[in-house]
């Protein structure tokens, strides 16, 4: 039986191979965009945020509720921002 | 229940997937990006669902944390000129940075009121003020059995959530400061950098590690204090890894930083034992790398030379004087695009900084007007971001199909009438192609020089960021046209509406 930390080291590698396999060619008006819609993923800390901020301990929440505003920070403002960049990409018409 | 969250969980990595790689194509990108919104929303709705399940939650905490980070991101996201997007997106990626630190610490500290209880108690059973299952499953396990230490499992994890997160916060809130003019943009080396990167690096190790395995349980005052030393040790680390960057090699820190906050997410994944914060940090982790790796070829420089080395002039360092620069005004401009066929148009960041892509925009639909072949040329590297002259010039209505990349357009500048450098400087200079002592030396640039002529629109004859002559500025077939750009092209329109 594998340690959990070693299961996850594996998820950990593959996604990081699924990552680069699928972002074979990024064209370059979207750098900024995924870049940002990416940012924005990485507010997925919000479910660990989310459990800190609900623990028993007070200290321990209010550190979690620290972290919640900042994942929120991430995640609202990253996918706004992306949407209101992509709103604009248009071709000629 | 648990078997539900999970499956959540894993329909909201699917979507993170899908999403990230449509996310790649012009057609399908808004659609997916609003579709990681509701893989997000998912995730959400699944963590909220365990907490609830596990009994306790602090609905209070939640929804402060909840209502407040949205409105501070909706608000800046939605109030946002376009110029600042640089430093928007450098302080998203900070704030994502601090999550995962103040995530990792709030675990360390719950893992240790817990097993101070646990101690204490003679059963399992005893152990009721802070809930156990909170807990990453190796720490239940740990805890179950009363083992009285922390598992080196976790307190890796902790240690490198802690590391990952303070640089990213801090590394990005010195990117944000040096591109909002906060801080000034050129280099900033301390005697010795390298070795206090190493030494900061070493303190966040080892006050970590003492932190989480060494100390003995009922200290909970030194769990504390060695856990600020190895949080502090990490924000000061995140600045002096930003702070030797210059401003022209931001693109790159930004895309570096934006990987990091995406390792930062999937090592709050190790602490928490959670599949999907670790498959979409490690994605952000890969695109954000990719991202780097494209600005890094761009400069034809490595990322450890970006990072690391000191840009220096050569010779005395003394600067080069220019010689023969011949300058002209707007009606000079104005008459040889009018008797063009075809005009390149080079932006960089002085299109930014003078909030010039309307007045840009203009020009071309004047020139079109005349039957005037207007293109861009956009390098990797033109701006503080990548993709920055794209977005910008997007707000300004300009189609994506008259940008074209460094690769497709360097070829055509021989056979084009008129080059429009416009706030660029080093990503037109020949002594790349040319000069070997150039710091540049090697880096691909826009061969505007060679177009049969070039009108140059500077505030100035300043250096660009490497702090040398551009060769450009002294060719025969340069004009300087000396002014904000946005003045300088507003001027030029304004002329060939008179004509």
């Amino acid at each position: 039986m594998l340690s959990p930390l070693l299961v996850a080291l594996y998820v950990f590698v593959l996604a990081i191979f699924v990552g680069r396999e699928l972002l074979t060619k990024v064209p370059h008006t979207l750098h900024t965009p995924l870049m940002s819609g990416a940012n924005a993923i990485s507010g997925i800390t919000i479910v660990g945020a989310l459990t800190c901020a609900s623990f028993g301990s007070k200290l321990a929440a209010i550190i979690g509720m620290l972290a919640v505003t900042a994942a929120m920070i991430n995640v609202v403002g990253g996918y706004l921002v992306t949407d209101r960049m992509l709103k604009k990409f248009r071709r000629k018409e | 229940m648990e078997t539900a969250i999970h499956i959540i969980y894993m329909v909201a990595s699917v979507l993170f997937i899908v999403g990230i790689k449509r996310l790649s194509a012009v057609n399908t990108a808004r659609s997916a990006n609003a579709l990681s919104a509701f893989a997000m929303l998912l995730a959400m709705v699944g963590a909220l669902l365990d907490v609830a399940h596990r009994g306790e939650i602090g609905w209070i905490w939640v929804g402060i944390g909840v209502g407040a980070g949205s409105a501070i991101g909706a608000y800046l996201a939605l109030t946002v000129r376009m110029e600042g997007m640089p430093e928007l997106v450098g302080f998203f990626n900070g704030m994502g940075g601090l999550a995962s630190s103040l995530v990792a610490v709030s675990m360390s500290v719950f893992i240790w009121l817990a097993w101070g209880e646990v101690l204490s108690a003679s059963t399992l059973a005893e152990v009721t003020t802070v809930e156990l299952a909170g807990l990453a499953p190796a720490v239940v396990g740990a805890v179950s059995t009363g083992a009285p230490k922390l598992t080196p499992d976790n307190a890796i994890t902790i240690i490198l959530s802690v590391l990952v997160g303070g640089v990213t916060l801090t590394g990005s809130l010195v990117a944000w400061a040096k591109l909002k003019g906060v801080m000034s943009g050129g280099q900033i080396f301390l005697p010795g950098h390298q070795a206090i990167n190493l030494v900061l690096l070493l303190t966040v190790l080892a006050a970590g590690g003492a932190a989480l395995f060494v100390i003995p349980i009922g200290s909970i005052n030194l769990l504390y204090q060695l856990l600020a030393v190895a949080v502090l040790a990490s924000f000061i680390l995140g600045i002096t890894f930003a702070i030797p960057v210059g401003g022209a090699d931001m693109p790159v820190v930004i895309s570096l930083l934006n990987s990091f906050s995406g390792i930062a997410a999937a090592m709050t994944g190790f602490v928490l034992y959670n599949n999907l914060l670790i498959i979409s940090g490690s994605l952000v982790g890969a695109a954000g790398m990719i991202l780097t790796i494209i600005m890094c070829r761009g400069m034809n420089r490595s990322l450890a030379n970006v990072l690391f080395a000191r840009f220096s002039l050569t010779g005395s360092g003394e600067k080069e004087e220019y010689v023969n620069v011949k300058s002209g005004d707007p009606v000079d401009a104005a008459i040889s695009m009018a008797n063009a066929n075809s005009v390149i148009i080079v932006p960089g960041y002085g299109l930014a900084a003078g909030q010039a892509q309307h007045a840009v925009r203009e020009l071309q639909i004047m020139l079109e007007e005349r039957g005037v072949e207007v293109r861009y040329a956009i390098h990797e590297v033109a701006g503080r971001m990548p993709g920055h002259m794209n977005v910008l010039l997007a707000e300004a209505n300009v189609p994506y199909d008259n940008l074209f990349k460094r690769e497709d357009i360097e070829a055509d500048f021989k056979n084009s009438d008129v080059a429009l450098v416009i706030g660029a400087n080093d990503v037109v200079n020949p002594a790349a192609l040319s000069d070997e002592n150039c710091p540049l030396y090697g880096m691909p640039i826009l061969p505007a020089h060679e177009s049969q002529q070039a009108f140059v629109i500077k505030r100035s004859l300043a250096a660009g960021f490497a702090g040398m002559k551009n060769t450009l500025f002294e060719s025969d077939k340069t004009l300087m046209v000396f002014g904000s750009a946005k003045d300088v092209v507003s001027g030029i329109t304004q002329e060939l509406k008179e004509q």
